[in-house]
Parts: C-alpha cells; structure tokens; sequence
C-alpha cells in the first residue's frame, strides 16, 4: 500500500519539513500491523514527492482471532489497499503534519501550498461518483483510473476498486486530515472496535471542513461504522456547528436500500399493516401469528390492538427474533402483555404444532422470499396442518416495478427476492390453494394504483390476498 | 409358609399398610432402590421434613409426577405410602390405568401393638397411638373393596414374620415374546377363506398334509426349512366370518398353534364370534351369520374350543427384541407391551374419532401417521389394495373376502407373498379396490411435509457407524434457518457429504501439505492399501439422476414439473440457478449411463453420485470476483506502484534495495495467486462449458454401494467418461502399497507433477470406502493440496518463511472429529432412504450434517 504527496511548491523540499521526515534518508517505523516506510522517489528543484509505504503483515492480521468462519477473515485485500490502517499510519507517521505542527518553518503550516495526492488501490464499493462526491467539494481536482475485477471475461457489473489521484492547494495539514477521514469513509470498513472516541476522533480532524461537507452525514455514519447511536450523536453535533436545529433521527435499521428507496416514499409497510389490521378486525380474530414477522415492525402494530388475545411472532431467522424482542421491548413489557405475546423461532418449510389453534395468520411480505419449487411446503403447513381460519398474504405486484425508474427492467425490489409475481400470478396461484385446502380468497391492493406513461394499468405496488376458510 | 408376590414385570405396585407397618423396610427387602417412590422421601424433598404432614400435597404432586415418567418409560414403580383410605389409591389406580399397566396392592397388615413399639422408638414420630389405630381402621374397612377399586392382585402379609419372608416374582406380560426372534411369516386377515390360505402357506414353502378321515383343517403341517431355520406363523385375528370355510380356517390355526408352529392375535371379529358362542346377545351382521351357521355343522366340543381359544388370545405381541410388534388392528407406541381394557380395544379396533363415513363406517384416526415407534408394527383390520409401508407401520389385509389378495409379510425379510382370492366372497361396504394407482405412495403424500419436532432442538441421532451423534440446539436453530431458506427440496436431499480434512502439516521443508503425512496417518490406522485420487478444483456436487421423468414421483414423491433429477451443492441447496442448464446436465449423463448399461447392471432408475463439478467459477462467481480477484487486483495495482516508487528512490539512495527486493517478491506472488485461481475459471455459456468427475457411486435402488472399494468405484465411473460425451471427466487415481516405499515414492511424484502444473492436489483414502483402525473409524478421505493452490486458501505471501513457519502451527482434531461424525451421518441417511424409511428419518440426519457445519472450524482446513 502507498501513499504519494507530491508538491511543486517553492522550495519542494519544504514538504521534508512539514513531514517531519529527511528527503534523503529512508525512515522505517513500527506500527501494530506491521511496518511503514517513508522514502522519496523524487526530491528536485521542481518536485518533491514523499512515499508512505505500508507493509502490512497478512498472517498477524489475523493471528490470535477465535471463532472466525469464513475465509475472507484470512485472505483478503486489507494488506494492498488504503484503509483504516493507512489512517492510522498517517496519525502515527505524519503525526505532526497532521496535527499543523512544524518547529523549523512554523509559517509553512498555514501556508496553502500546491499539492498531488496518488493512491494506487483505494476500495470503494458504492463507485467511482462517490470519490468525486467527497473530494470535489473541498476543492480537489480528482481524476480516477479504475481496476476491474473480472475473471472469466464477462463485464463486471460495479467496479469497486480505484487508483485516485487528487490535486489541490491547500495545507498540508488540511490535506491529510481530509485523508485521514474520508479514506476509511470511502473503503467502508475498519480494522478496529468502533468505541466512543471515534466521535471526538472525527470532530476533530473534521474541524472546519467537515460541517459544510454536502455528505456530512453519509461521512459520520460511515466513519462511525453504522454504529447508529455514535453516529446520532455526531451528526446533531455537526448539525449544531453548522447553526441547525438538531433534528430527531429515526433509527430504525435500514433493510435492502433498494427496498427501502423506492417504496418508503409511500411508506408502503405503514399502508400495509394498516390493511391488515383492519382485515383482522373485520374478523374478529383473536390469536394471531405473524409468520415471518422479522424485527416485528407488524408485531408492535398488533400488540396495540386489546382485542387480539394472543400474538404469536414466528421467523426463520433467530437474529430477527432477538432484534424484535428488543424492538418490543418484551422483558420491560407489564406480565399481562408479555404473556399476549410469544416469539418462535420456526420455519414455514415445517409443521409446528405450537402454532395449532391460532384464528389468523399473516404473511406480509414473506412469500417472495421463498424458493418457488418450496411452496409447497409452506402452503401445506399454512394452509392444511395450521388452517387458522383467516390467513393473510401480501406480495409485490411485480407489474409495479415499471413505475421506478431505479429498478431496470426485469430486476427484483430486493436481492433476496426469488420472484415477484403479477397479478395474474398471484391470483391464480391463490385460488389454486382455495380450491386444494377448502378457502375463499379476495384480493385487494394496497398503495396508489399506478398508470405507466404509455397508459397501462400496473396496479398497486403490493397486492394482497385475504383467504377466509370455507365452513 | 413364605407368601408368594407375584408381579407383573411392568406394574405400578401400591403398599397399604398404617405407620410403622413395616411397609419401606419390605420394600427395600424385595424393590430396586429406584422403584420405590417413598412419600416421606418427598416430603422431605419439599419440605426439609419427612413427617411434615402440611407438606403432603406437594409431595404427592412430585411423586404423581415422578410416577408417571417412570410408567411411560414402561418401568415397575412402587408407592411406599401408607395408602391407607379409598381416597389416596385411587389416583394411583387412574395413573395405572393411563399408562395401561396393572395396578398391584400389597397389604401389610401388621398388628397395632407392633406398628407402636416400631413407632416409639423412632424420635421422629411423635404422634399419639390414634394414629396408628385409625389408620388401621380405614384399612380393614377398605379391604374387600380393593378389586373394585381396580387392584388386579392383592396380597396381604399379616404379620412381621410374613413380610420378613415374602419373596418376590416377577412375571413376564403375556404379550412379551421378545426373545422370539422367528423369522415370522405374519398372515393378514383370512376371514374364513380357508383354500387361500393353504394355497399361501404351500407359497411360503409350508407342507400342508391333510389327515384322512379328519374334517378340513385338520393337517399336518411343517415348514420346509430353506436355512435351516424354522419359521413360525403369525396371523394377525379375525380369522372368521364372511368366508366359506371358517371352522378348517379355525381348525388349522388352532393345530398351529397348539404345536407352537404359529401365534395368533385376535380380531374384531374373533372376538365377537366368541361373545355369540358364549351366549352373548351380539347382532348378526357383517358376516357372522355365516360363521355361526358353519360352526352349527359342527360338534359341541369344537364350538367349545373355538370359543375358549380366541377367549385366551393375548391382544399383541411385542417380537423379536421388540422390532416387531403384531396386532389386529395395530398399536401406538405408548400401548405397545403393555396391558388393559385400553389396549385390547386398541388391538381390537384401532383409534376412531366417533364420525362415521358417507359408508355409515367408522372414521378411523390415522394413529400411524404419528407414529415414531421403533418397533415395526404389522396389523390388518382394514383392507387396502396393496401393503404400503407407512411411518414403520404396515397394514397386510389385502382384502381376500373381498375377492382381494391375502398377503403375508416375511419377517426380517420383509417380502410380501400374496395370493389371489378364488373368488369374491363378500361385497365390502366401501369400495376398496377402485382406488386405482396413485400417483404417490401414503408415505410419499405424508413427506410432503415434515414437522419441526423431527429436526428442532438437541438431538441425538442414532448411527450405524458411530452409534449416537448428538446435535447441539444453537446448531440445530442455524440449520433451520439455511434448510428453510436455501436449501433444495428435502425429499431430494438423501445425502450431504462430509468435510474433509487436509493432512496433519509438514513440520518443515517448503510444502505445508504434502502426501507423507497422510499415507502415515493410514498406515498408522492399519491400513495396508490407499487410493489417490486427483482432487478438481471444482465445486462439490452431489448428483441424483433418473433413467426417466417419472422417476422423480415414483421415488422421490416429486411431481408437478418433468425434471429428471437434481444437482445440489455441499450444503444441500440447488446447485444451478438455471435449471435448464442443470436438466441438460442430467440428461448428458442419463444417456451415458445408458450407453454404458449401468441401469440395468444396477437394476435401478435411479442413481446418486457424489462428484466435482468444474469449472469453480460456475457456481463460485461471485466469491472468486469479490474476494479472490479482488486481492489479486488490489495487491497488483498497490504493489505495482511501490516497486516503481522504490526503483526510483533506489537512483538516489541504494539503502533502499532490501525495501525494494522484498516489494519485487510481493508483487511476484500476487502474480502466482492470480494464476492459482484464473486457473480454475473459465466461462460458461451452456452445458457443454461444464465438466462432471464423479467419484463415488453413493446409491442406487435398493442398495447403498458403500461396501464395494474405491477401485469398484472408480472403474464404474470412468466407464461414463466414455469419450462419447466431453462432459463427463474421469478422476486420474492410482494405488499405493502402504508397506512399499516405492509406491509411496511414486505417488509422491504423481503428486507432484499434478500440484506443479497448477493442480489442487489429491485425495487419499483407504481402499475399502469405510475403514477403521484401532481407535475406531478412520477418515474417509485426506486431502493433500498443492503448494499453488494453498496461495488462494493462506494468502499470496503464506510462502514467505516466515509466514509459513507460523502458519505451521494448525489444529486439525476438531475437524476431524466432525469429518467422521458426518460421514456417519451421510452413510446413515443413505442407508435409510434405500430402506425406505421415512423422510422424516432421512432428514434427520442430512440437517443434522447442516448443524454440525455450523460448528466454527477455520474455514482453511
């Protein structure tokens, strides 16, 4: 990994003293991954370039980890690309530069001095506009060379790996700074606990610049890992510096973006669970279960209904059910409501005989997530081991998807989607089920119905099925 | 005179005796310790006071409890209370009668005088003498109301000299008969259909010789032994009504049985036939008209003894170890050995639900579809066109009367031999034999769908290879979540394959792996013969592939798409996301197992393999763009640049040189890394881009081919590979002689040569598929993997001496440990799949392979 600040200022060499670090000499330093090394390729009357070379030790990375599984936790690009370690270094090696400190030549601290920044291997996921998203409004002239990662000749669909080289005049101080927070801001990731001092770490180092910066907040969620506390708390700071009311953040976690993005200008989910409640109501149901109910955004709608008895939460996935016990709030629930409520941990792909004798079941926004061929299964433990008499199904219309323009012909509104179905689809896979298990099933549609601009009905964004079971 | 107690082996025994009586001291003289529940015992539990009479009603509550547990696990129990009032037995009667076992009372009637001295030399019992008295008291009051109570044996000890006598009995039930081990020829319902029945015994290689003179039925009859080895019949109750000729069908069976060459339960309508001979009023439908009029025929004394055999009928018998169990109209678990009116109506009648049908019959509640039991249970009582094994039960009444078929099934074998009815004696009321063919079986259309409890929670499977392997729940819970949201459909998942280990590491020298350690780890197992197999540097397949569509229904109880097997990955999900391309693959690979005749060789229609699928890319694009490349074009941009710095700075101070030597060999790796992975990529546009090495022939109809040796293996494989079709790739392997350091010398360098060029490595295993050394199973298999290779798994610079020499330092016996585990778990639902055995019973052990893969193992071993 390396890092090369390079300037045509007037004497070159003037760089040596803001670095801290001799043109002619090679210095090597110690850190707790491995080892640095600064050196100059070029130091002239014109230009003057300074190397901060990171030789990061692959084995020690991981030595002394307990209970990794995967292998990207032992090979991976951490050892040739800018990261937090590279922050680190610069906090470490430039330390003084960083901090504007100069004994020899105090004047040149704050001196705005012609500067060439190049990074050869810089990760950044979310593509190559982000770069320019973060440098462009402090000033720099960015340009971009991009590496793709394809291995058998098809095109690759997002490169996420770049060389960078950014120019500008500016301090040097200012320069690294920038640097040191928006390097790991880009690459996403950190090689270290995320603990409360991180905040004062990029109040700091983001003085001056970093409330004015138009991504100020994808900088401190970024920076602050998604860690959603730190990184509320740095965010109203950030909005207070810049004379902003620090406004109310939702935290709730965010699910596919993609999801998230198109629908929740509806507030689709909100829309849903509106029906539902109101179908349940119609019937009189009194034992519930929400099969799938993940972080149990539908369950803390129901458990605000008093005539529902029982509320059964059930999902596949054990870390969905623990983040709902949270969201609920189950163990600081009075006893009364917390026996209204239960949560399992099960599976439609299985019959659970702890669900017997429940009066409705829902299935909101569960099916798509299934593979095709195992339907079946579900149908059979929904529809003929439990048959509560009232079951519930919402999907995404798939005929919608032409209304967004994010979503290019053909693609899913999730990634973990295994289909989305047309109306015509679902209705007739419903009533395939009416006339095998003994229901009567009424569709209906939830969210604005939609028109195409060359004038074709798409319907709603999600269609629903309410089957009632046949006497 | 000694009294005598006489017990039945699984009853609930209940002492009545005042304070002092000497009750627990008879106990403890004649009861294992862990029989007797004591009530001063649980009071003292509850209480921290044995006498503490206020602590009575929790103290029975937990010995009612404890009671209970014990009787549904089938053990003798005894209460040790003084149990002297109506009121105190009577819930232990009610507990007996749940667990249908009989309730015993052993009286200890010792005198008043007696129970006082006893009493006042115990500090503990301060009590005045009322106690005593009144105690006695309610006793005697109560005695002769005990068989009304529902006490089946009463013995009474009436002073301190008959309870320091009495010995004890146990007796074994009635319908007992483990240590008959046959083997059975079990016979459905005959219904008085005598021709047939002698036509099936001559079938089932009975000689049947009448007497002359002697009305039908009285023969000879004697088993002409195949292996030496007798074989005893079983017929499965009513044997009368309906029929022509009930009285010879009655003649031969009770000869039969008298000789001890044959068992009978009864049936529903034995039983009746028996209440009409003794005089009940019983209505005369369904055919006993027939049998009374043909008994009528008949001497006194036949009726007699008609009458008196089915009245001592035992209603089941629990066989052979308790494999089997045999019963009129079969047996749920919970009823199996034990005794009461419950069970005889059971045996007798099955369960029903109290509806009738649109056939004005009873509607009968399918107890088989719950039942897990262990034992195999063989019954009739209803007919059906054909016997079809459902959840280890089984119901032969073909329906002879009917103008069916009557069935036998051998026991262990498990074949049936049926023979056609001559002629249709009686017309059923529901039509049973329009039923037609069904697409799927009974047990098939049950699987569609499992239940929770079969998989969820710790668990312990029972294995032929290592005997009980025990889930974990945490990985029991992860499992749920990838089988339910991942993986294929269960009824095509009939095998995971296990992990597998790499050799124990070189401890120097410039490999990390390399073949010694493993031919050393064989050759200290025991093992004379290893076979090295190239390992490709593919994806695990595990391949199911049918002769025809239909298969897929007729065994795998898949319908509803013309698909002609599956592809599954290592952790059971569907190997392609195109399943055109998957089908295509299959068929490629039916027709050369056409070509090549191995259908008929196999006498299948069905095969699974377990095999390589290349290239890796195909099913590992993503994870080789997104981790992989992305090293190799990460550390070449980064490196790159460096060693250009270095070169540069390097023309002005040379002290750089060992910076810049050291970036030069960095960057080299990388290179090689790069060409470790692009290796084993490349771009698949259809079918033909695809290459196929299997090497395990796993399974086929009827047979798990476990038993044949690698060689069997490979040879039958690589006939596939026949040239014909460039898809289907043979697997190099050759032999080694463990003894031979010649032979070792030769692999070695086959080794070598292979990982040289660019190849993974190999796989060494023992000759025979499932091997053991002294301290038990031996890995299956051992991989040896290439030095190139590696790059891809330790990183670019793991060959850095000083990177290697702490990468030596790696731990391999958790991992071995689960390698054998899962391989017992593979072979186990192998085996039970080709036995037929329920779904449920498979995927128990393909989801327990998936927990157990979520045990945290380094990912690069």
């Amino acid at each position: 990994m390396l890092l090369s600040i390079s300037t045509t200022h007037h004497p070159p060499s003037d760089i040596g003293y803001l670095l801290h670090k001799h043109p002619d000499r090679v210095q090597s330093f110690d850190l707790a991954f491995g080892k640095a090394h600064v050196f100059y390729p070029d130091s002239d009357n014109e230009r003057c370039t300074a190397c901060l070379m990171l030789d990061v030790d692959p084995i020690g990375l991981v030595r002394g980890k307990r209970g990794e599984r995967t292998l990207d936790q032992y090979v991976n690009d951490r050892p040739y690309v800018a990261s937090s370690m590279l922050a680190v270094a610069i906090a470490q090696v430039y330390g003084t530069a960083l901090a504007g400190n100069c004994k020899d030549h105090p004047a040149l601290v704050s001196t705005a001095i012609p500067l060439e920044v190049r990074i050869p291997s810089l990760p950044c996921a979310s593509g190559e506009e982000l770069l320019h998203r973060l440098f462009e409004p402090l000033g720099y002239r960015v340009s971009v060379t991009v590496h793709s990662s394809n291995t058998t000749g098809e095109p690759s669909d997002k490169p996420s790996l770049f060389g960078i080289e950014l120019a500008a005049t500016k301090t040097l101080s200012d320069l690294l700074s920038h640097l040191y927070v928006l390097i790991p801001v880009l690459d996403n990731e950190k090689h270290y606990y995320v603990g409360d001092d991180e905040v004062a770490k990029l109040m700091r180092h983001g003085e001056g610049w970093l409330a004015q910066h138009p991504e100020r907040e994808l900088i401190a969620n970024r920076y602050l890992k998604y860690r959603r506390t730190l990184a509320d708390d740095a965010i109203k700071q950030l909005r207070e510096q810049d004379g902003e009311s620090p406004i109310a953040i939702d935290s709730d976690s965010p699910d596919d973006p993609r999801e998230e993005a198109t629908e929740n200008k509806l507030s689709l989910h909100q829309q849903r669970h509106h029906e539902i409640l109101s179908v349940l109501q119609t019937h009189g149901a009194r034992k519930v279960v929400d099969l799938g109910c993940g972080e149990g955004k539908l369950l803390r709608e129901l458990l605000k209904q008093p005539n529902l008895e029982k509320i059964i939460g059930m999902d596949v996935s054990h870390r969905s059910l623990e983040m709902a016990a949270d969201r609920l709030r189950l163990d600081r629930l009075p006893p009364r409501m917390q026996q209204r409520v239960e949560l399992l941990h099960g599976s439609l792909m299985y019959r659970d005989q702890r669900m017997d004798g429940v009066d409705a079941a829902v299935l909101c926004e569960v099916i798509e997530h299934m593979d095709q061929p195992r339907l079946e299964a579900m149908e059979k433990v929904v529809f003929w081991s439990m048959k509560p008499e009232l079951v519930i199904v919402s999907t995404p219309n798939s005929e919608y998807n032409a209304m967004w323009e994010s979503l290019t012909a053909g693609s899913m509104r999730h990634k973990d989607h295994r289909f989305e179905w047309t109306r015509e689809q679902f209705q007739a896979w419903a009533n395939s089920i009416c006339s095998r298990f003994g229901y009567t099933c009424e569709f209906r549609n939830i969210g604005e119905l939609g028109t195409t601009s060359d004038g074709r009905d798409v319907g709603s964004p999600t269609q629903m099925g309410v089957f009632v079971r046949d006497s | 005179m000694t009294p005598e107690i006489i017990v039945p082996e699984l009853s609930l025994v209940v002492l009545i005796g005042a304070s002092g009586s000497g009750k627990s001291t008879l106990a403890r003289r004649l009861f294992a310790p862990n029989e007797i529940l004591s009530s001063d015992t649980f009071r003292g539990w509850v209480s921290n006071d044995e006498n503490n009479q206020e602590a009575t009603g929790d103290a029975f509550e937990v010995l009612h409890y404890l009671a209970r547990k014990r009787l549904a696990r089938g053990l003798l129990t005894v209460i040790d209370a003084t149990n002297v009032r109506a009121e105190d037995r009577q819930p232990l009667v009610q507990l007996a009668r749940e667990h249908h076992c009989l309730p015993v009372a052993i009286v200890v009637d010792t005198p008043e005088k007696v129970c006082h001295d006893r009493n006042s030399t115990r500090p503990d019992r301060d009590f005045g003498p009322h106690v005593v008295r009144n105690q006695r008291r309610a006793m005697q009051r109560e005695l002769r109301g005990l068989f009304r109570e529902g006490f089946r044996h009463v013995f009474t000890l009436r002073s301190p000299e008959e309870c320091s006598n009495a010995t004890l009995v146990r007796q074994r039930l009635w319908n007992n008969l483990k240590h008959e081990h046959g083997p059975f020829d079990i016979i459905g319902d005959v219904h008085g259909c005598y021709d047939e029945l002698i036509e099936l015994l001559q079938q089932l290689h009975w000689r049947i010789t009448s007497i002359p003179g002697e009305p039908e039925g009285a023969c000879d009859a004697e088993p002409l032994l195949q292996d030496g080895i007798p074989r005893k019949l079983v017929f499965l109750g009513d044997l009368v009504d309906r029929g022509p000729k009930t009285p010879a069908v009655l003649r031969l069976v009770m000869n039969l049985v008298a000789s001890g060459q044959a068992l009978c339960v009864p049936g529903n309508h034995d039983i009746k036939l028996m209440r009409a001979l003794s005089g009940k009023n019983v209505q005369i439908k369904h055919g006993l008209a027939e049998s009374l009029e043909q008994l009528g025929r008949e001497p006194d004394e036949f009726r007699e003894a008609v009458r008196k055999f089915i009245d001592d009928l035992v209603s089941h018998y629990v066989m052979d170890n308790g494999k089997l169990v045999v019963a009129h109209a079969g047996m749920k678990e919970s009823m199996q050995g034990r005794g009461s009116g419950a069970v005889r109506e059971f045996a007798l009648y099955g369960e029903t639900t109290g509806e009738t049908d649109e056939f004005g019959l009873p509607v009968r509640y399918n107890w088989a579809a719950d039942y897990r039991g262990k034992a195999s249970v063989i019954y009739g009582h209803t007919p059906v066109p054909r016997p079809e094994w459902f959840n280890n039960t089984i119901c032969i009444d073909t329906g002879c009367v009917f103008g069916g078929k009557l069935t036998a099934l051998r026991w262990p074998e498990r074949e049936f031999v049926s023979v056609n009815a001559r002629a249709t004696y009686a017309e059923p009321r529901k039509p049973f034999l329009k039923d037609g063919p069904h697409p799927l079986s009974l047990q098939q259309e049950y699987d569609g769908v499992l239940d929770l409890e079969d998989v969820s929670g710790k668990r312990h499977i029972e294995t032929r290879l290592m005997r009980n392997i025990t889930v974990r729940t945490e990985n029991a819970a992860a499992a749920l979540e990838i089988m339910s949201r991942f993986a294929a459909d269960p009824r095509w998942l009939i095998y995971l394959p296990p992990t597998m280990s790499p050799c124990e590491t070189a401890s120097d020298g410039p490999y990390l792996e390399q073949p010694r350690e493993a031919f050393e780890y064989y050759r200290a197992g025991g093992i004379s013969q290893v076979i090295c197999e190239e390992k490709h540097m593919g994806s695990r397949a595990v391949v199911i592939v049918c002769r025809d569509e239909r298969v897929p229904s007729t065994r795998f109880g898949i319908t509803g798409n013309n698909n002609l097997g599956i592809v599954t990955t290592r952790t059971g999900r569907p190997f392609f996301d195109d399943s055109g391309m998957e089908q295509s693959l299959l068929a490629r690979l039916r027709d050369a197992i056409e070509r090549v005749g191995l259908w008929q060789e196999l006498a299948t229609d069905w095969i699974c393999l377990d095999c390589e699928l290349m290239p890796w890319s195909a099913k590992a694009q993503a994870l080789i763009r997104d981790q992989y490349a992305a090293v190799g074009v990460a550390g070449t941009a980064g490196l790159e640049a460096t060693v250009a710095a270095l070169k540069k700075t390097r023309e002005r101070i040379s002290t750089i040189e060992p910076i810049l030597t050291d970036a030069i060999e960095r960057h080299q790796l990388v290179q090689r890394y790069i060409q470790a992975y692009q290796r084993y990529c490349w771009n698949v546009v259809g079918v033909d881009d695809l290459r196929l090495a299997p090497f395990h022939l796993l399974a086929s109809e009827g047979k798990v081919h476990l038993d044949r040796d690698h060689t069997w293996h490979m040879q039958t494989l690589s006939r596939l590979a026949d040239g014909v079709d460039p898809v289907l790739f043979a697997t190099p392997w050759k032999l080694v002689d463990l003894s031979s350091p010649a032979s070792e010398q030769e692999a070695t360098e086959w080794w070598t040569a292979l990982t040289g060029s660019g190849g993974e490595g190999m796989v060494v295993k023992p000759l025979s598929f499932i091997a053991e050394g002294p301290h038990g199973l031996l890995q299956p298999a051992i991989k040896v993997r290439g030095a190139e290779y590696l790059r891809i798994i330790y990183g670019p610079e793991y060959t850095k001496p000083e990177h290697l020499k702490r990468l030596r330092s790696r731990r391999l016996g958790a991992k071995r440990a689960l390698a054998l585990r899962e391989f017992a778990l593979g072979v186990e639902s192998l085996e039970r799949f080709v036995r037929r055995e329920p779904l449920r019973r498979v995927h128990e052990c393909v989801f327990a392979v998936l927990a157990m893969e979520s045990e945290p193992i380094d990912p690069r071993l």
